[in-house]
């Protein structure tokens, strides 16, 4: 790269393709066509003309690329292919939320036809975290990083070497200028009260005045791509499993479990679940809405949970030692935090399982006595101490299902327990089959002579926890809140300037500029020359 | 007392007195703008477009009473609280800009939108477990805001090109003008089928046979395409014979193309009329003779300023307040679910047209049809996205 300056006849040093002088702002010559100021009378003010890397060297592989990534156009083709791709991906359901048994070789095209075939063979199914989305996203972000680049250095070398005393060509062609106005000192230094009560920062040197405000703004763009950056490392830091943990565990009604992904550290409780409807009853305001629906509307998913942290390293097969951590209620939009973790409602198996069925055993209408079968025990067999009878278990189903072989377990849940019990009768010493299914008792035998009876069930629910822990939760919210200042700095503020540039005789022109917002440039321009004779200003831009 | 019936009451009235704020803002046209700003109709026209937005934050206010919580908790609501911020925003611009042909374009918009949101249903529901939070406040209400302010955008959009499209001879962009208002007349005609049969309490119920299971579905509006593989049950009843194709999803996708069919037809009868009584003229064409001059470097700023002022808004509203939300009821802030992702397109889109009004070229015409565009995609995500692909976020089941 050469570095061939140029010499302003202000006597400022400037750097290969300047197109303004950053000093006293007057056009350099052969560069004005980088601007397009060339074609047009009011001057490009964007960068205040300074010369950007991507406009000035565009000979080698570097340069190229630089430009290349640096063009606003180009940002926004990317933008608008990953806007279009992002929407396509909406169209069928992504294969996270398909919702359905059948592979997605499968279902996409069973389901949505043609269209569905297409849809799955491009990878849309899988689109957001496809290699190319993220090459799309990855690009998006070296795009910012060098368009910003190329356009901050070269912008604050130009603010900071702005000079009071302008060239007359830059200020006559600003877009709003008010030239030849005859102002006696007194009139110049009302424009000047005038402004600095507007909170403009007054400069003057040899009868030059200039005046700015909010230059801050001129940043905002470069601090909100700063976070948007962040957010973006953010999302690559996420890809790392180690960054997060994200994991579910079912807890029945008085269990106690291990929370999975912690290591064996932690463990949840679940002391009992509630659930709760609306009632239009006592809520008349929603008896409209409630009796136009068949189910009911639930009000509340709620996990009464207690966290314990194991004391010491347990061996395997030893029971852990429990210290209480915290106890809280988990809702919906309510989890419960340690240590970084998070345990959140996600799904409840109401009254799904049977936690306790209770029995008693008569003959001839007199009680011998009652058990109770707890089924996460599952004891053989009980003792019947009022009449020192033995019952004993012959079989248990936990989830009862009948096949071609008989009786059998489907899971070792008690969702649908079956029994199989056989009792021995104090009178002839026979034993007794009964068969407990469906909250019943059918005896065996037809000449049964005890008689077993279901004297109550308790059923218990379960409730399913996610688990989680995201390490990179800080950093996301780091991006987002400089993001957001940058906007806000960038779009509720703007840069404005004022030039007054004596012609000598008390002739003087005053031009305009501010980066945004023209209207209420015209409308402060209205206060600013209140009590002045300052000739009405010209806007050279303005739309037809 | 009750505040239902005082809610619906008030916002009846709201129409109403909309309607009377848009005829006046029709007799501000065609005198030379300087006096308009002035002028007794404009006056009129805010005094009543004030009062209507009075009204129409009553009815909004006395609905909270009667729920207990905030109505932003389905369409019906959200749609009302977004037409509430669009009219509180265009008073807003009134006073800073004072356009009143601004006016023109805005309250219609805010009548159809209203409208339309009255179609759903109106019942106060009560809130299901995933709503009951704070955050239900402060993002659903910032968004509507956000949006809002973003739609302001669009109006101003919409007068500059009623203005500024060269209707001297049929182009491009005559036609794109024209579909926008046929979109607005085809809401309009959703809006008389709905009302007109609900009042007639016109109602067809088809069995549907799918997957071995005979569902019931009702029609509230004649059947010009009946469910796929469902049989007629009520008698006396119009049925056209012609079926939903099997592909489309959903217990009730052929009640929804049936609605969207019919409410296309009634727009394009309604737009056949209009162009009847205008003798042929493009409806754009005539509006523009009607509109007469405005200062386009004043209307273009309004389609600017309002994006800059609502992209921010949107960003903390529709995405970071979102993603906070989603983590504290989910445990993940961002899971691509349809809505999240229309809302990323939406912002996405705004920061294109705020990239490209830094590139030469793009202010005017070519950014208020930007403008539209952005206020097509908000109107897809609210209505198609809630309706048609319904993900968590939905408001529909
Ligand atoms: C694709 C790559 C991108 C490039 C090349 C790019 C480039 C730029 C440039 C050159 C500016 C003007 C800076 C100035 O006026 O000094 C700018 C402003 C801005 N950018 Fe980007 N940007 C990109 C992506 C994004 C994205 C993804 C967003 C957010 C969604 C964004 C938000 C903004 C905002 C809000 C402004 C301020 C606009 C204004 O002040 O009018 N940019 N960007």
């Amino acid at each position: 790269m050469s570095d061939q300056s140029i010499r302003c006849e202000c006597g400022h040093l400037n750097k290969e393709g300047t197109i303004l002088c950053e000093a006293c702002g007057k056009p350099i010559e052969g560069n004005q066509h980088i601007d397009g100021n060339d074609e047009k009378h009011v001057l490009e003010m964007r960068y205040e003309g300074s010369a950007r890397r991507s406009q000035t060297y565009k000979r080698t592989f570097v340069d190229k690329t630089w430009a290349f990534f640096s063009s606003v156009k180009v940002g926004v083709w990317l933008i608008v292919i990953t806007v279009v791709l992002s929407a396509l991906g909406t169209v069928y359901p992504q294969e996270q939320f398909k919702n359905s048994p059948l592979p997605s070789s499968q279902f996409y095209v069973e389901e949505y036809g043609l269209t569905g075939q297409i849809f799955y063979q491009l990878g849309f199914h899988n689109m957001y975290s496809s290699w190319w989305y993220i090459t799309l996203v990855a690009l998006i972000g070296v795009s910012i990083i060098i368009a910003s680049i190329d356009r901050y250095v070269p912008l604050r070398r130009a603010l900071n070497n702005q000079k009071t005393k302008r060239h007359e060509v830059f200020v006559k062609r600003q877009r709003l200028v008010s030239k030849d106005n005859e102002l006696n000192e007194d009139g110049v230094n009302k424009l000047k009260e005038n402004l600095k009560s507007r909170r403009y920062k007054v400069y003057e040197d040899d009868g030059h005045v200039m005046a700015e405000k909010n230059r801050f703004s001129r940043w905002g763009p470069y601090v909100n791509h700063i976070g948007l950056i962040i957010i973006l490392l953010a999302s690559i830091f996420r890809m790392f499993e180690v960054m997060h943990v994200d994991d579910y565990v079912w807890v029945r009604e008085g269990e106690t479990r291990v929370i999975p992904s912690t290591n064996q550290e932690y463990y949840v409780e679940n002391t009992g679940f509630v659930y709760e409807e609306y009632d239009p009853e006592t809520q008349q305001q929603f008896s409209r809405a409630l009796e136009d629906v068949d189910e009911p509307v639930p009000k509340n998913f709620q996990t009464n949970a207690v966290i314990y942290r194991t004391t010491e390293e347990t061996l395997p097969g030893q029971e852990p030692e429990l210290e209480e951590v915290t106890r809280g209620e988990i809702r919906l939009n309510q989890p419960v935090t340690f240590d970084g973790y998070a345990l959140y409602q996600a799904g409840t198996q109401l009254e799904a399982e049977y936690d306790s069925m209770s029995f008693d055993v008569q003959l001839n209408d007199e009680v011998l006595g009652e058990f109770t079968f707890y089924s996460d025990e599952a004891p053989p067999e009980f003792h019947l101490e009022e009449s020192d009878i033995m019952v004993s278990v012959d079989d248990w189903y936990p989830e009862l299902e009948f096949t071609e072989n008989g009786p059998s377990s489907f899971s070792k849940f008690p969702r649908n327990p079956g029994l199989i019990f056989s009792v021995e009768n104090p009178d002839t010493g026979d034993s007794e089959r009964f068969f407990y299914l469906q909250e019943d008792i059918i005896p065996l035998s037809e000449d049964n002579e005890l008689v077993m009876n279901v004297t109550g069930v308790d059923r218990r629910s379960a409730s399913g926890l996610t688990v989680k822990k995201d390490n990179t939760l800080p950093l996301f919210g780091l991006g987002a809140g400089i993001f957001m200042i940058g906007v806000v700095q960038g779009l509720y503020w703007y840069h404005r300037r004022v030039w007054i540039h004596p012609k000598g005789e008390g002739v003087y022109h005053i031009g305009v500029h501010t980066n945004k917002n023209w209207y209420g440039m015209k409308q402060e321009l209205e206060k600013i020359t209140e009590d002045t004779n300052v000739q009405e200003f010209e806007d050279q831009q303005e739309l037809k | 007392m009750d505040f239902y019936v005082l809610s619906s009451t008030f916002l009846y009235i709201t129409f109403f007195v909309y309607l009377i704020a848009t005829a006046f803002f029709g007799m501000t046209l065609g005198n030379n703008r300087d006096e308009n700003k002035k002028s007794k109709a404009t006056k009129l026209a805010m005094t009543f477009t004030i009062i209507g937005f009075a009204s129409h934050l009553t009815a909004y206010i006395f609905r909270w009473v009667e729920a207990g919580h905030i109505p932003v908790s389905n369409m019906f609501e959200y749609i009302t609280f977004f037409g509430l911020m669009l009219v509180l925003c265009f008073i807003v611009i009134h006073f800073v800009y004072g356009i009143p042909a601004l006016g023109l374009v805005a309250l219609p918009i805010a009548i159809v939108i209203i409208g339309y949101g009255s179609m759903f249903p109106q019942e106060v529901s009560p809130l299901v477990p995933s709503l009951q939070s704070h955050w239900l406040y402060i993002h659903v209400t910032l968004v509507g805001l956000a949006q809002a302010i973003l739609a302001i955008s669009f109006i101003a959009g919409l007068l500059f090109l009623i203005v500024k499209v060269d209707q001297t001879v049929r182009n491009k962009e005559t036609t794109f003008l024209e579909i926008i208002i046929y979109a607005v007349l085809s809401t309009v005609g959703f809006i008389i089928l709905s009302t007109g049969f609900g009042a007639m309490d016109y109602e067809a119920t088809f069995i549907q046979e799918a997957d071995g299971y005979q569902y019931e579905i009702e029609y509230d509006k004649p059947a010009l395409f009946q469910p796929n593989n469902s049989e007629l049950m009520t008698e006396d009843r119009f049925n056209s014979g012609l079926e939903t194709p099997a592909w489309m999803q959903g217990i009730d996708a052929g009640k929804k193309l049936n609605t969207l069919t019919l409410s296309l037809l009634a727009g394009l009868l309604l737009y056949g009329l209009v162009r009847l009584m205008l003798k042929g003229k493009r409806i754009g064409a005539s509006l523009q003779n009607k509109f007469g001059k405005i200062n386009p470097d004043v209307v273009d700023d309004v389609m600017y300023r309002s994006i800059a002022i609502g992209f921010p808004l949107f960003t903390l509203g529709g995405l970071i307040f979102a993603a906070i939300w989603a983590q504290e009821a989910w445990g993940r802030f961002w899971g691509w679910d349809p809505k999240e992702v229309w809302a990323l397109i939406t912002w996405l889109f705004y920061a294109v047209f705020l990239h490209l009004r830094l590139t030469r070229g793009w202010h005017g015409k070519k950014s208020a049809w930007l403008a539209v565009i952005g206020f097509v995609i908000i109107m897809f995500n609210l209505i198609v996205i809630n309706l048609v692909i319904a993900g968590l976020h939905s408001y529909a089941s």
